[in-house]
């Protein structure tokens, strides 16, 4: 199989991420889509070294997996602190910011 | 010379490298102290070893930077060291300076934005509330400045020279940490660094974000906005440095222009890479249309983290900016540059005209942020020396006065906090004339008004535009720069000219920290003003290196 079918598919997988970030209203659903377009720039990475014939992109792939967890420990605390002072998680009742 | 050949043979210049390493590594330092010191002492242990990080750092900076050290890349090609990245290292340390002496600042509320102790809230509280029914009891001094200054926590009986409440002091790790990523930011040779810097950079201000003890609401749902578009932002960087790797084979910044310089590719993989790239990266700079946080964020951080995360962010994402512009796509910026005008002018007018409408100070100095934003990006998109040098220069003048603006709007208090609502500021000028005084030549700086910083940096960055063919975005930078001038002046007059309100907001009488961190925003705003020609000088001292 040509491995620009995986290109697509990390392409794919990439937009369903963004338009998941884009419509979902649970700060955890949102947050798991950012994570499905981090796995799916993983994805292309692997391609393209596999394409490129250098290791180079494997590696990358681990630093943004460790990123990756990095950020879920951040984001888990933050959305944590704000579910235990107003006992929801949804994006749309943070709303005292604006105009 | 033992040690010498073994730091060669790993190929690692341990003196380029130093401040970073210095600022790093006091970073975890700084953890350990927060693991092992009583809460009663950590405070003040920890923002003394901070700021002697920092100071340290710095001063390897600028020995390296007067030295005449050669440029040099180090870690395999990661990392960067030549004069730009000199220059907006020594930019960010000197700029935590005044940033960390806010966070530290406990006189001006009780106990601190960060306060640790929850009965010196309650009590702090009950205090505002008191003094809220009856305004002329706490007392005024001959300055119409009513001191509300320490002696209020528990176990501080009389107000002489007790300690003020505690705080929690994982902000000065979380500051340390956010600052050695910027350092790796705008130093990084290669794309993934510059990822990992990013994210270096920006977890720990998800969190200072959160971090306010008193409006609580605000602060958390600022942390959530920025932290979930922050990393939206973040995987549109990362794809496009995966599709630069697809593109070019490498991701080193130099490969890539060197590929685009070679024989015919897919222009798709490389356009839709900067493309992308250029999304998270203008999103940490809070250009144009990528702006939609800074508003939230600055209002609902507490004010000392807005006032770190508006100047040292910036610095490292322009410098970041800067860097992949000229080194990665500085031979393919005739096809390209034509989209960023867009970009630079959407900045321009939304800071411009969302700035008019603004009724809270930090908002609005937000949109003037997203508006000045605009103005850099005409420089960075100047590729010239003139262009780098201005921006560099651009950067540094911006970051102090609104340290200084921040510090200021911390003082102008309300029963609740901070008085963040214009109409506050009515006849501030007749409460506290030196606070009126220092906001106004802070605003007029932001303004652009001659004998400012302000003024010396739109002259060089819309110089260098003009200079770069780029007239008509000079033409609108010049257009908003003057309908911006309108909100800044507002403020001013409505400092001078109004009535105060029986029931405003008070003047509290800055600490010493404040004091120095406003003096000092206020003093080298003047001064790059007055004398800019040895800033422009450093600015202007040498290339990228790729």
């Amino acid at each position: 199989m040509s491995p620009t079918n995986y290109l697509l598919l990390s392409a794919l997988l990439f937009a369903i991420g963004t338009v998941g970030v884009l419509v979902r209203r649970n700060a955890i659903v949102v947050f798991m889509c950012v994570e499905l377009m981090l796995n799916a720039v993983n994805l292309s990475l692997v391609t393209f070294a596999r394409i490129n014939g250098s290791l180079d992109g494997q590696v990358m792939a681990f630093f943004v997996m460790v990123v990756a967890a990095a950020e879920v420990v951040v984001g888990l605390s933050i959305i944590m602190a704000i579910f235990r002072t107003r006992r929801t998680a949804s994006v749309d009742d943070a709303n005292l910011l604006k105009y | 010379m033992g040690t010498q050949s073994f730091s060669d043979a790993l190929g690692v210049d341990y003196g380029a490298l130093a401040p970073l390493l210095i600022v790093l590594g006091g970073a975890c330092v700084s953890v350990l102290i927060e693991a092992v010191l009583p809460l009663a002492r950590r405070a003040r242990v920890q923002l003394v070893f901070s700021l002697a990080v920092v100071v340290v750092a710095l001063v390897t900076v600028i020995v390296r930077a007067t030295g005449g050290a050669a440029d040099v890349v180090v870690l395999a090609g990661a990392l960067s060291v030549d004069a730009p990245s000199l220059f907006l290292w020594g930019t960010l340390l000197a700029l935590a300076v005044p940033s960390l002496l806010l966070l530290a600042d406990r006189s001006i509320e009780p106990g601190g934005t960060f306060v640790a102790d929850p009965e010196a809230l309650a009590e702090a509280q009950e205090k505002v509330l008191a003094g809220s029914r009856s305004p002329s009891g706490s007392g005024i001094d001959s300055h119409g400045v009513v001191a509300r200054r320490g002696g209020s926590g528990p176990g501080s009986g009389d107000a002489g020279g007790a300690e003020p409440p505690l705080m929690h002091t994982e902000v000065f790790p979380f500051l340390l940490f956010a600052l050695g990523g910027m350092l790796a930011f705008c130093a990084s040779n290669d794309l993934l660094t510059m990822f990992v810097a990013l994210e270096v950079l920006s977890l720990p201000l998800y969190l200072l974000c959160g971090l306010a003890r008193r409006r609580r609401l605000l602060s958390q749902e600022a942390a959530v906005k920025y932290f979930l578009l922050g990393a939206f932002a973040s995987a549109f960087f990362l794809y496009g440095v995966a599709l630069l790797y697809g593109y070019a084979g490498s991701v080193r910044l130099s490969d890539i222009a060197s590929a685009a310089a070679g024989p015919l590719r897919s222009d798709t993989l490389l356009f839709a890479g900067l493309a992308l790239l250029v999304v998270g990266l203008m999103f940490k700079a809070s250009v144009g249309p990528f702006h939609t946080w800074t508003p939230d964020v600055y209002q609902g951080a507490p004010t000392p983290v807005t006032a770190f995360m508006a100047a040292c962010t910036k610095v490292a994402a322009f410098g970041a900016i800067l860097r992949v512009f000229t080194v990665a796509f500085g031979t393919t910026a005739l096809e390209w540059r034509g989209v960023l005008w867009a970009v630079a002018i959407a900045s321009m007018v939304i800071g411009t005209v969302l700035g008019l409408t603004q009724t809270d100070l930090k908002r609005m100095v937000a949109y003037s942020s997203v508006a000045h934003a605009g103005f850099i990006l005409i420089g960075c998109l100047a590729i010239t020396p003139a262009g780098l040098s201005g921006t560099l220069f651009y950067l540094l003048a911006y970051g102090f006065t609104t340290i200084a603006i921040l510090g200021l709007v911390s003082l102008v208090r309300s029963g609740d906090g901070e008085a963040g609502h214009l109409s506050g500021y009515a006849g501030l000028a007749t409460r506290s004339p030196v606070v009126a005084a220092a906001l106004s030549f802070c605003l007029l700086a932001l303004a652009g008004v001659p004998l400012t910083s302000g003024f010396t940096a739109k002259f060089a960055v819309f110089s260098a535009g003009l200079a770069d063919g780029m007239a008509p975005l000079v033409i609108v930078g010049l257009v908003c720069s003057a309908i911006a001038a309108f909100f800044y002046l507002r403020v001013i007059v409505m400092m001078y000219f109004s009535e105060p309100a029986p029931d405003g907001p008070t003047v509290s009488l800055p600490g010493p920290m404040t004091t120095i961190a406003i003096t000092l925003g206020v003093v080298v705003t003047l001064l790059l003003g007055v004398v800019p020609t040895a800033a422009l000088q450093w600015a202007g001292a040498g290339p990228f290196l790729g």
